[in-house]
């Protein structure tokens, strides 16, 4: 069992959001990054257990310069087998999609999984774009996933039904919560991460889309406290208020 | 130049998300002064697809050889298409789970600029520009899309539809998809809890957190959410210990909401609950904790033991019902 993880870099969930260069560019001044925790946390988890289960290996791979290192670190101390970086401006999802797609077409990856978003551009474009580019499934927003033989089967949450999609390998699967639990290397996965093999390829794929300007949104009006036997008149601001009931 | 817009149907109608992306795709036709034209899929009657027409919308090419149920290889197909039929230049979804599965393919296959997630009409006053929601909630971005064919999936609940045309012509569209054997087997699973209002479409969700001490309390949220007609949803920290199931917990790392009114209750307001639930239009949070974060998120608030102020609140519900029924 080949499998292939997408991860990537995100700034950590308590990131101040801040831009610069005339709003045109994300400030990384003092940003810590992360794994995605999609990526992190379900993808690689649950294929680190698909492969403890079944045998074969885990590749990750993720788009961006030499700075990426650290998060790659992360996630081979966490199990994953070895790394490939693809050196490049991660600009948008079809740049990435792409060179990720041209990096696995001969590889035979058995399946190919990422988190169901990132938590920057919170897409969800890049394993859909993938699939396709393979010719191969997709099933998104996976929040259960095996395999069987030569069958994955993936619970998906639609309309607050669950459905169980199965389809043959090879397959491109996105995850929600549910799919893994997160897990936290210890000292041996962490020594062990220092010499694994990252790999490094090159890709001059243009992105399709560009951000031209960042904005903050409208800062929310002071909170209006309502005494707690009050409530009365809490119903009634809500309905002739703020109209939402 | 036309539009083409996918729409998903359910119990016979067009979906409400749908519904949006329709009004939303019909609204961009008349800027650029092209058509649009809504493709429907699923078991739907002639007169309901044509009522996409309703919400601007010239045509309906109605599918008439897919299964009942929703399935990503088969749409993606059908939609290829439409896109092939009409020489469309601008495909929109809804950025729902039908939407999040298919665009990325098509946008993949055409080799067309792809934003996911819009939140507002395009500006095509110079060039073609779209803005969406980015790091969770907590910022905007305005991209740009330099190819020639664009797709779009639009952020339920964030554009509303708009009722302002006349039933359309349907024509059946028969996609050829008959000899097209899906890779995909799809089986429903009965769902354990019981129904109730959806929790990604309602309007009105009641959400609480650690602050009920024990999964027992949850009682008084079930009835305070009932009696509003709401969905329930819960804090990351109680579907990890078990107390809630998994699907009900919002925030960074499970699902992003946008209700129309959001009550918060015994949650302290972490940064990574914020931005699964910063989409919503009025925020409620009851906490005994003045200094609880999530104040400063909050439209109004109520300091007080949940155990409480919950009851009363759901009382002032009820008479507030009997009152204006």
């Amino acid at each position: 069992m080949k499998i292939l993880v997408c991860i990537s870099q995100v700034p950590d969930t308590t990131t101040k959001i801040a831009f610069t260069d005339n709003d045109t560019r994300f400030n990384e001044d003092k940003v810590q990054y992360i794994v995605n925790p999609y990526d992190e946390w379900y993808a690689l988890v649950r294929a680190l257990e698909l492969k403890e289960t079944l045998g074969g290996n885990v590749t990750i791979i993720t788009a961006g310069n030499a700075s990426v290192e650290a998060i790659i670190r992360k996630a081979l101390a966490i199990g994953a087998d070895d790394a490939v970086r693809i050196d490049m401006d991660a600009a948008d999802a079809w740049s990435v999609a792409k060179s990720i797609a041209d990096y696995a077409a001969d590889k035979g990856f058995d399946l190919i999984l990422a988190g169901k978003e990132t938590i920057d551009y919170n897409g969800s474009e890049v394993p859909g774009m993938i699939a396709a580019l393979l010719n191969q499934p997709y099933i998104a927003l996976g929040s259960k996933l095996d395999v069987n033989g030569n069958t994955a089967s993936v619970e998906v949450e639609v309309d607050g039904e669950v459905e169980i999609i199965s389809t043959a390998l090879p397959c491109v699967v996105s995850a929600a919560k549910g799919m893994a639990e997160q897990r936290i290397p210890n000292m041996r996965g962490i020594m062990a991460a220092r010499t694994k093999a990252i790999t490094v390829v090159s890709s001059a794929e243009q992105a399709l889309v560009k951000v031209h300007k960042f904005s903050l949104p409208k800062p929310k009006s002071e909170v209006k406290l309502i005494d707690a036997d009050q409530m009365d008149t809490l119903v009634q601001l809500l309905h002739t208020e703020a109209k939402v009931i | 130049m036309s539009v083409i817009i996918f729409a998903e149907t359910a119990k016979g109608s067009i979906k409400k998300a749908s519904l949006e992306a329709i009004s939303y795709g019909a609204q961009i036709a008349a800027q650029l002064q092209t058509t649009a034209t809504a493709v429907v899929g699923g078991a739907i009657s002639t007169e309901e697809a044509a009522r996409a027409g309703e919400y601007g919308v010239s045509k309906v090419l109605l599918a008439t050889n897919l299964p009942g149920h929703f399935d990503p290889m088969l749409v993606e197909q059908l939609v290829l298409k439409a896109v092939d039929a009409s020489s469309a230049k601008i495909v929109v979804f809804s950025h729902d789970y039908a939407g999040r599965s298919v665009a990325p393919r098509i946008a993949a296959r055409l080799k067309a600029g792809l934003v996911s997630g819009a939140v507002a009409l395009p500006d095509t006053s110079a060039g073609f520009v779209v803005r969406k929601n980015v790091f969770s909630g907590k910022a905007l971005a305005e991209y740009q899309i330099n190819t020639e064919v664009k797709v779009i999936t639009l952020l339920p609940n964030s554009v509303p539809a708009q009722k302002n045309g006349a039933a359309a012509a349907v024509e059946s569209f028969d996609a050829a998809l008959a000899g097209v054997q899906s890779s995909l087997k799809i089986e429903k699973k009965v769902r354990e809890h019981k129904g109730g209002v959806l929790l990604t479409e309602a309007e009105l969700v009641v959400s609480a957190g650690r602050g009920m001490k024990d999964p027992s309390n949850w009682n008084i949220i079930e009835e305070l959410a009932d009696t509003m007609g709401a969905a329930t949803a819960c804090s990351r920290p109680v579907s990890d210990i078990g107390w809630r199931p998994h699907h009900e917990h919002v925030g960074q790392t499970g699902i992003a909401i946008r209700p129309n009114l959001y009550i918060a209750v015994g949650i302290s307001g972490a940064i990574q609950h914020l931005a699964g639930v910063n989409g919503s239009k009025v925020i409620v949070v009851i906490n005994k904790d003045p200094e609880a974060p999530f104040f400063k998120a909050a439209d109004y608030g109520v300091v007080g033991d949940a155990m409480e102020v919950v009851p009363r609140l759901t009382e002032a519900f009820r008479k507030f019902k009997a009152a204006n029924s």
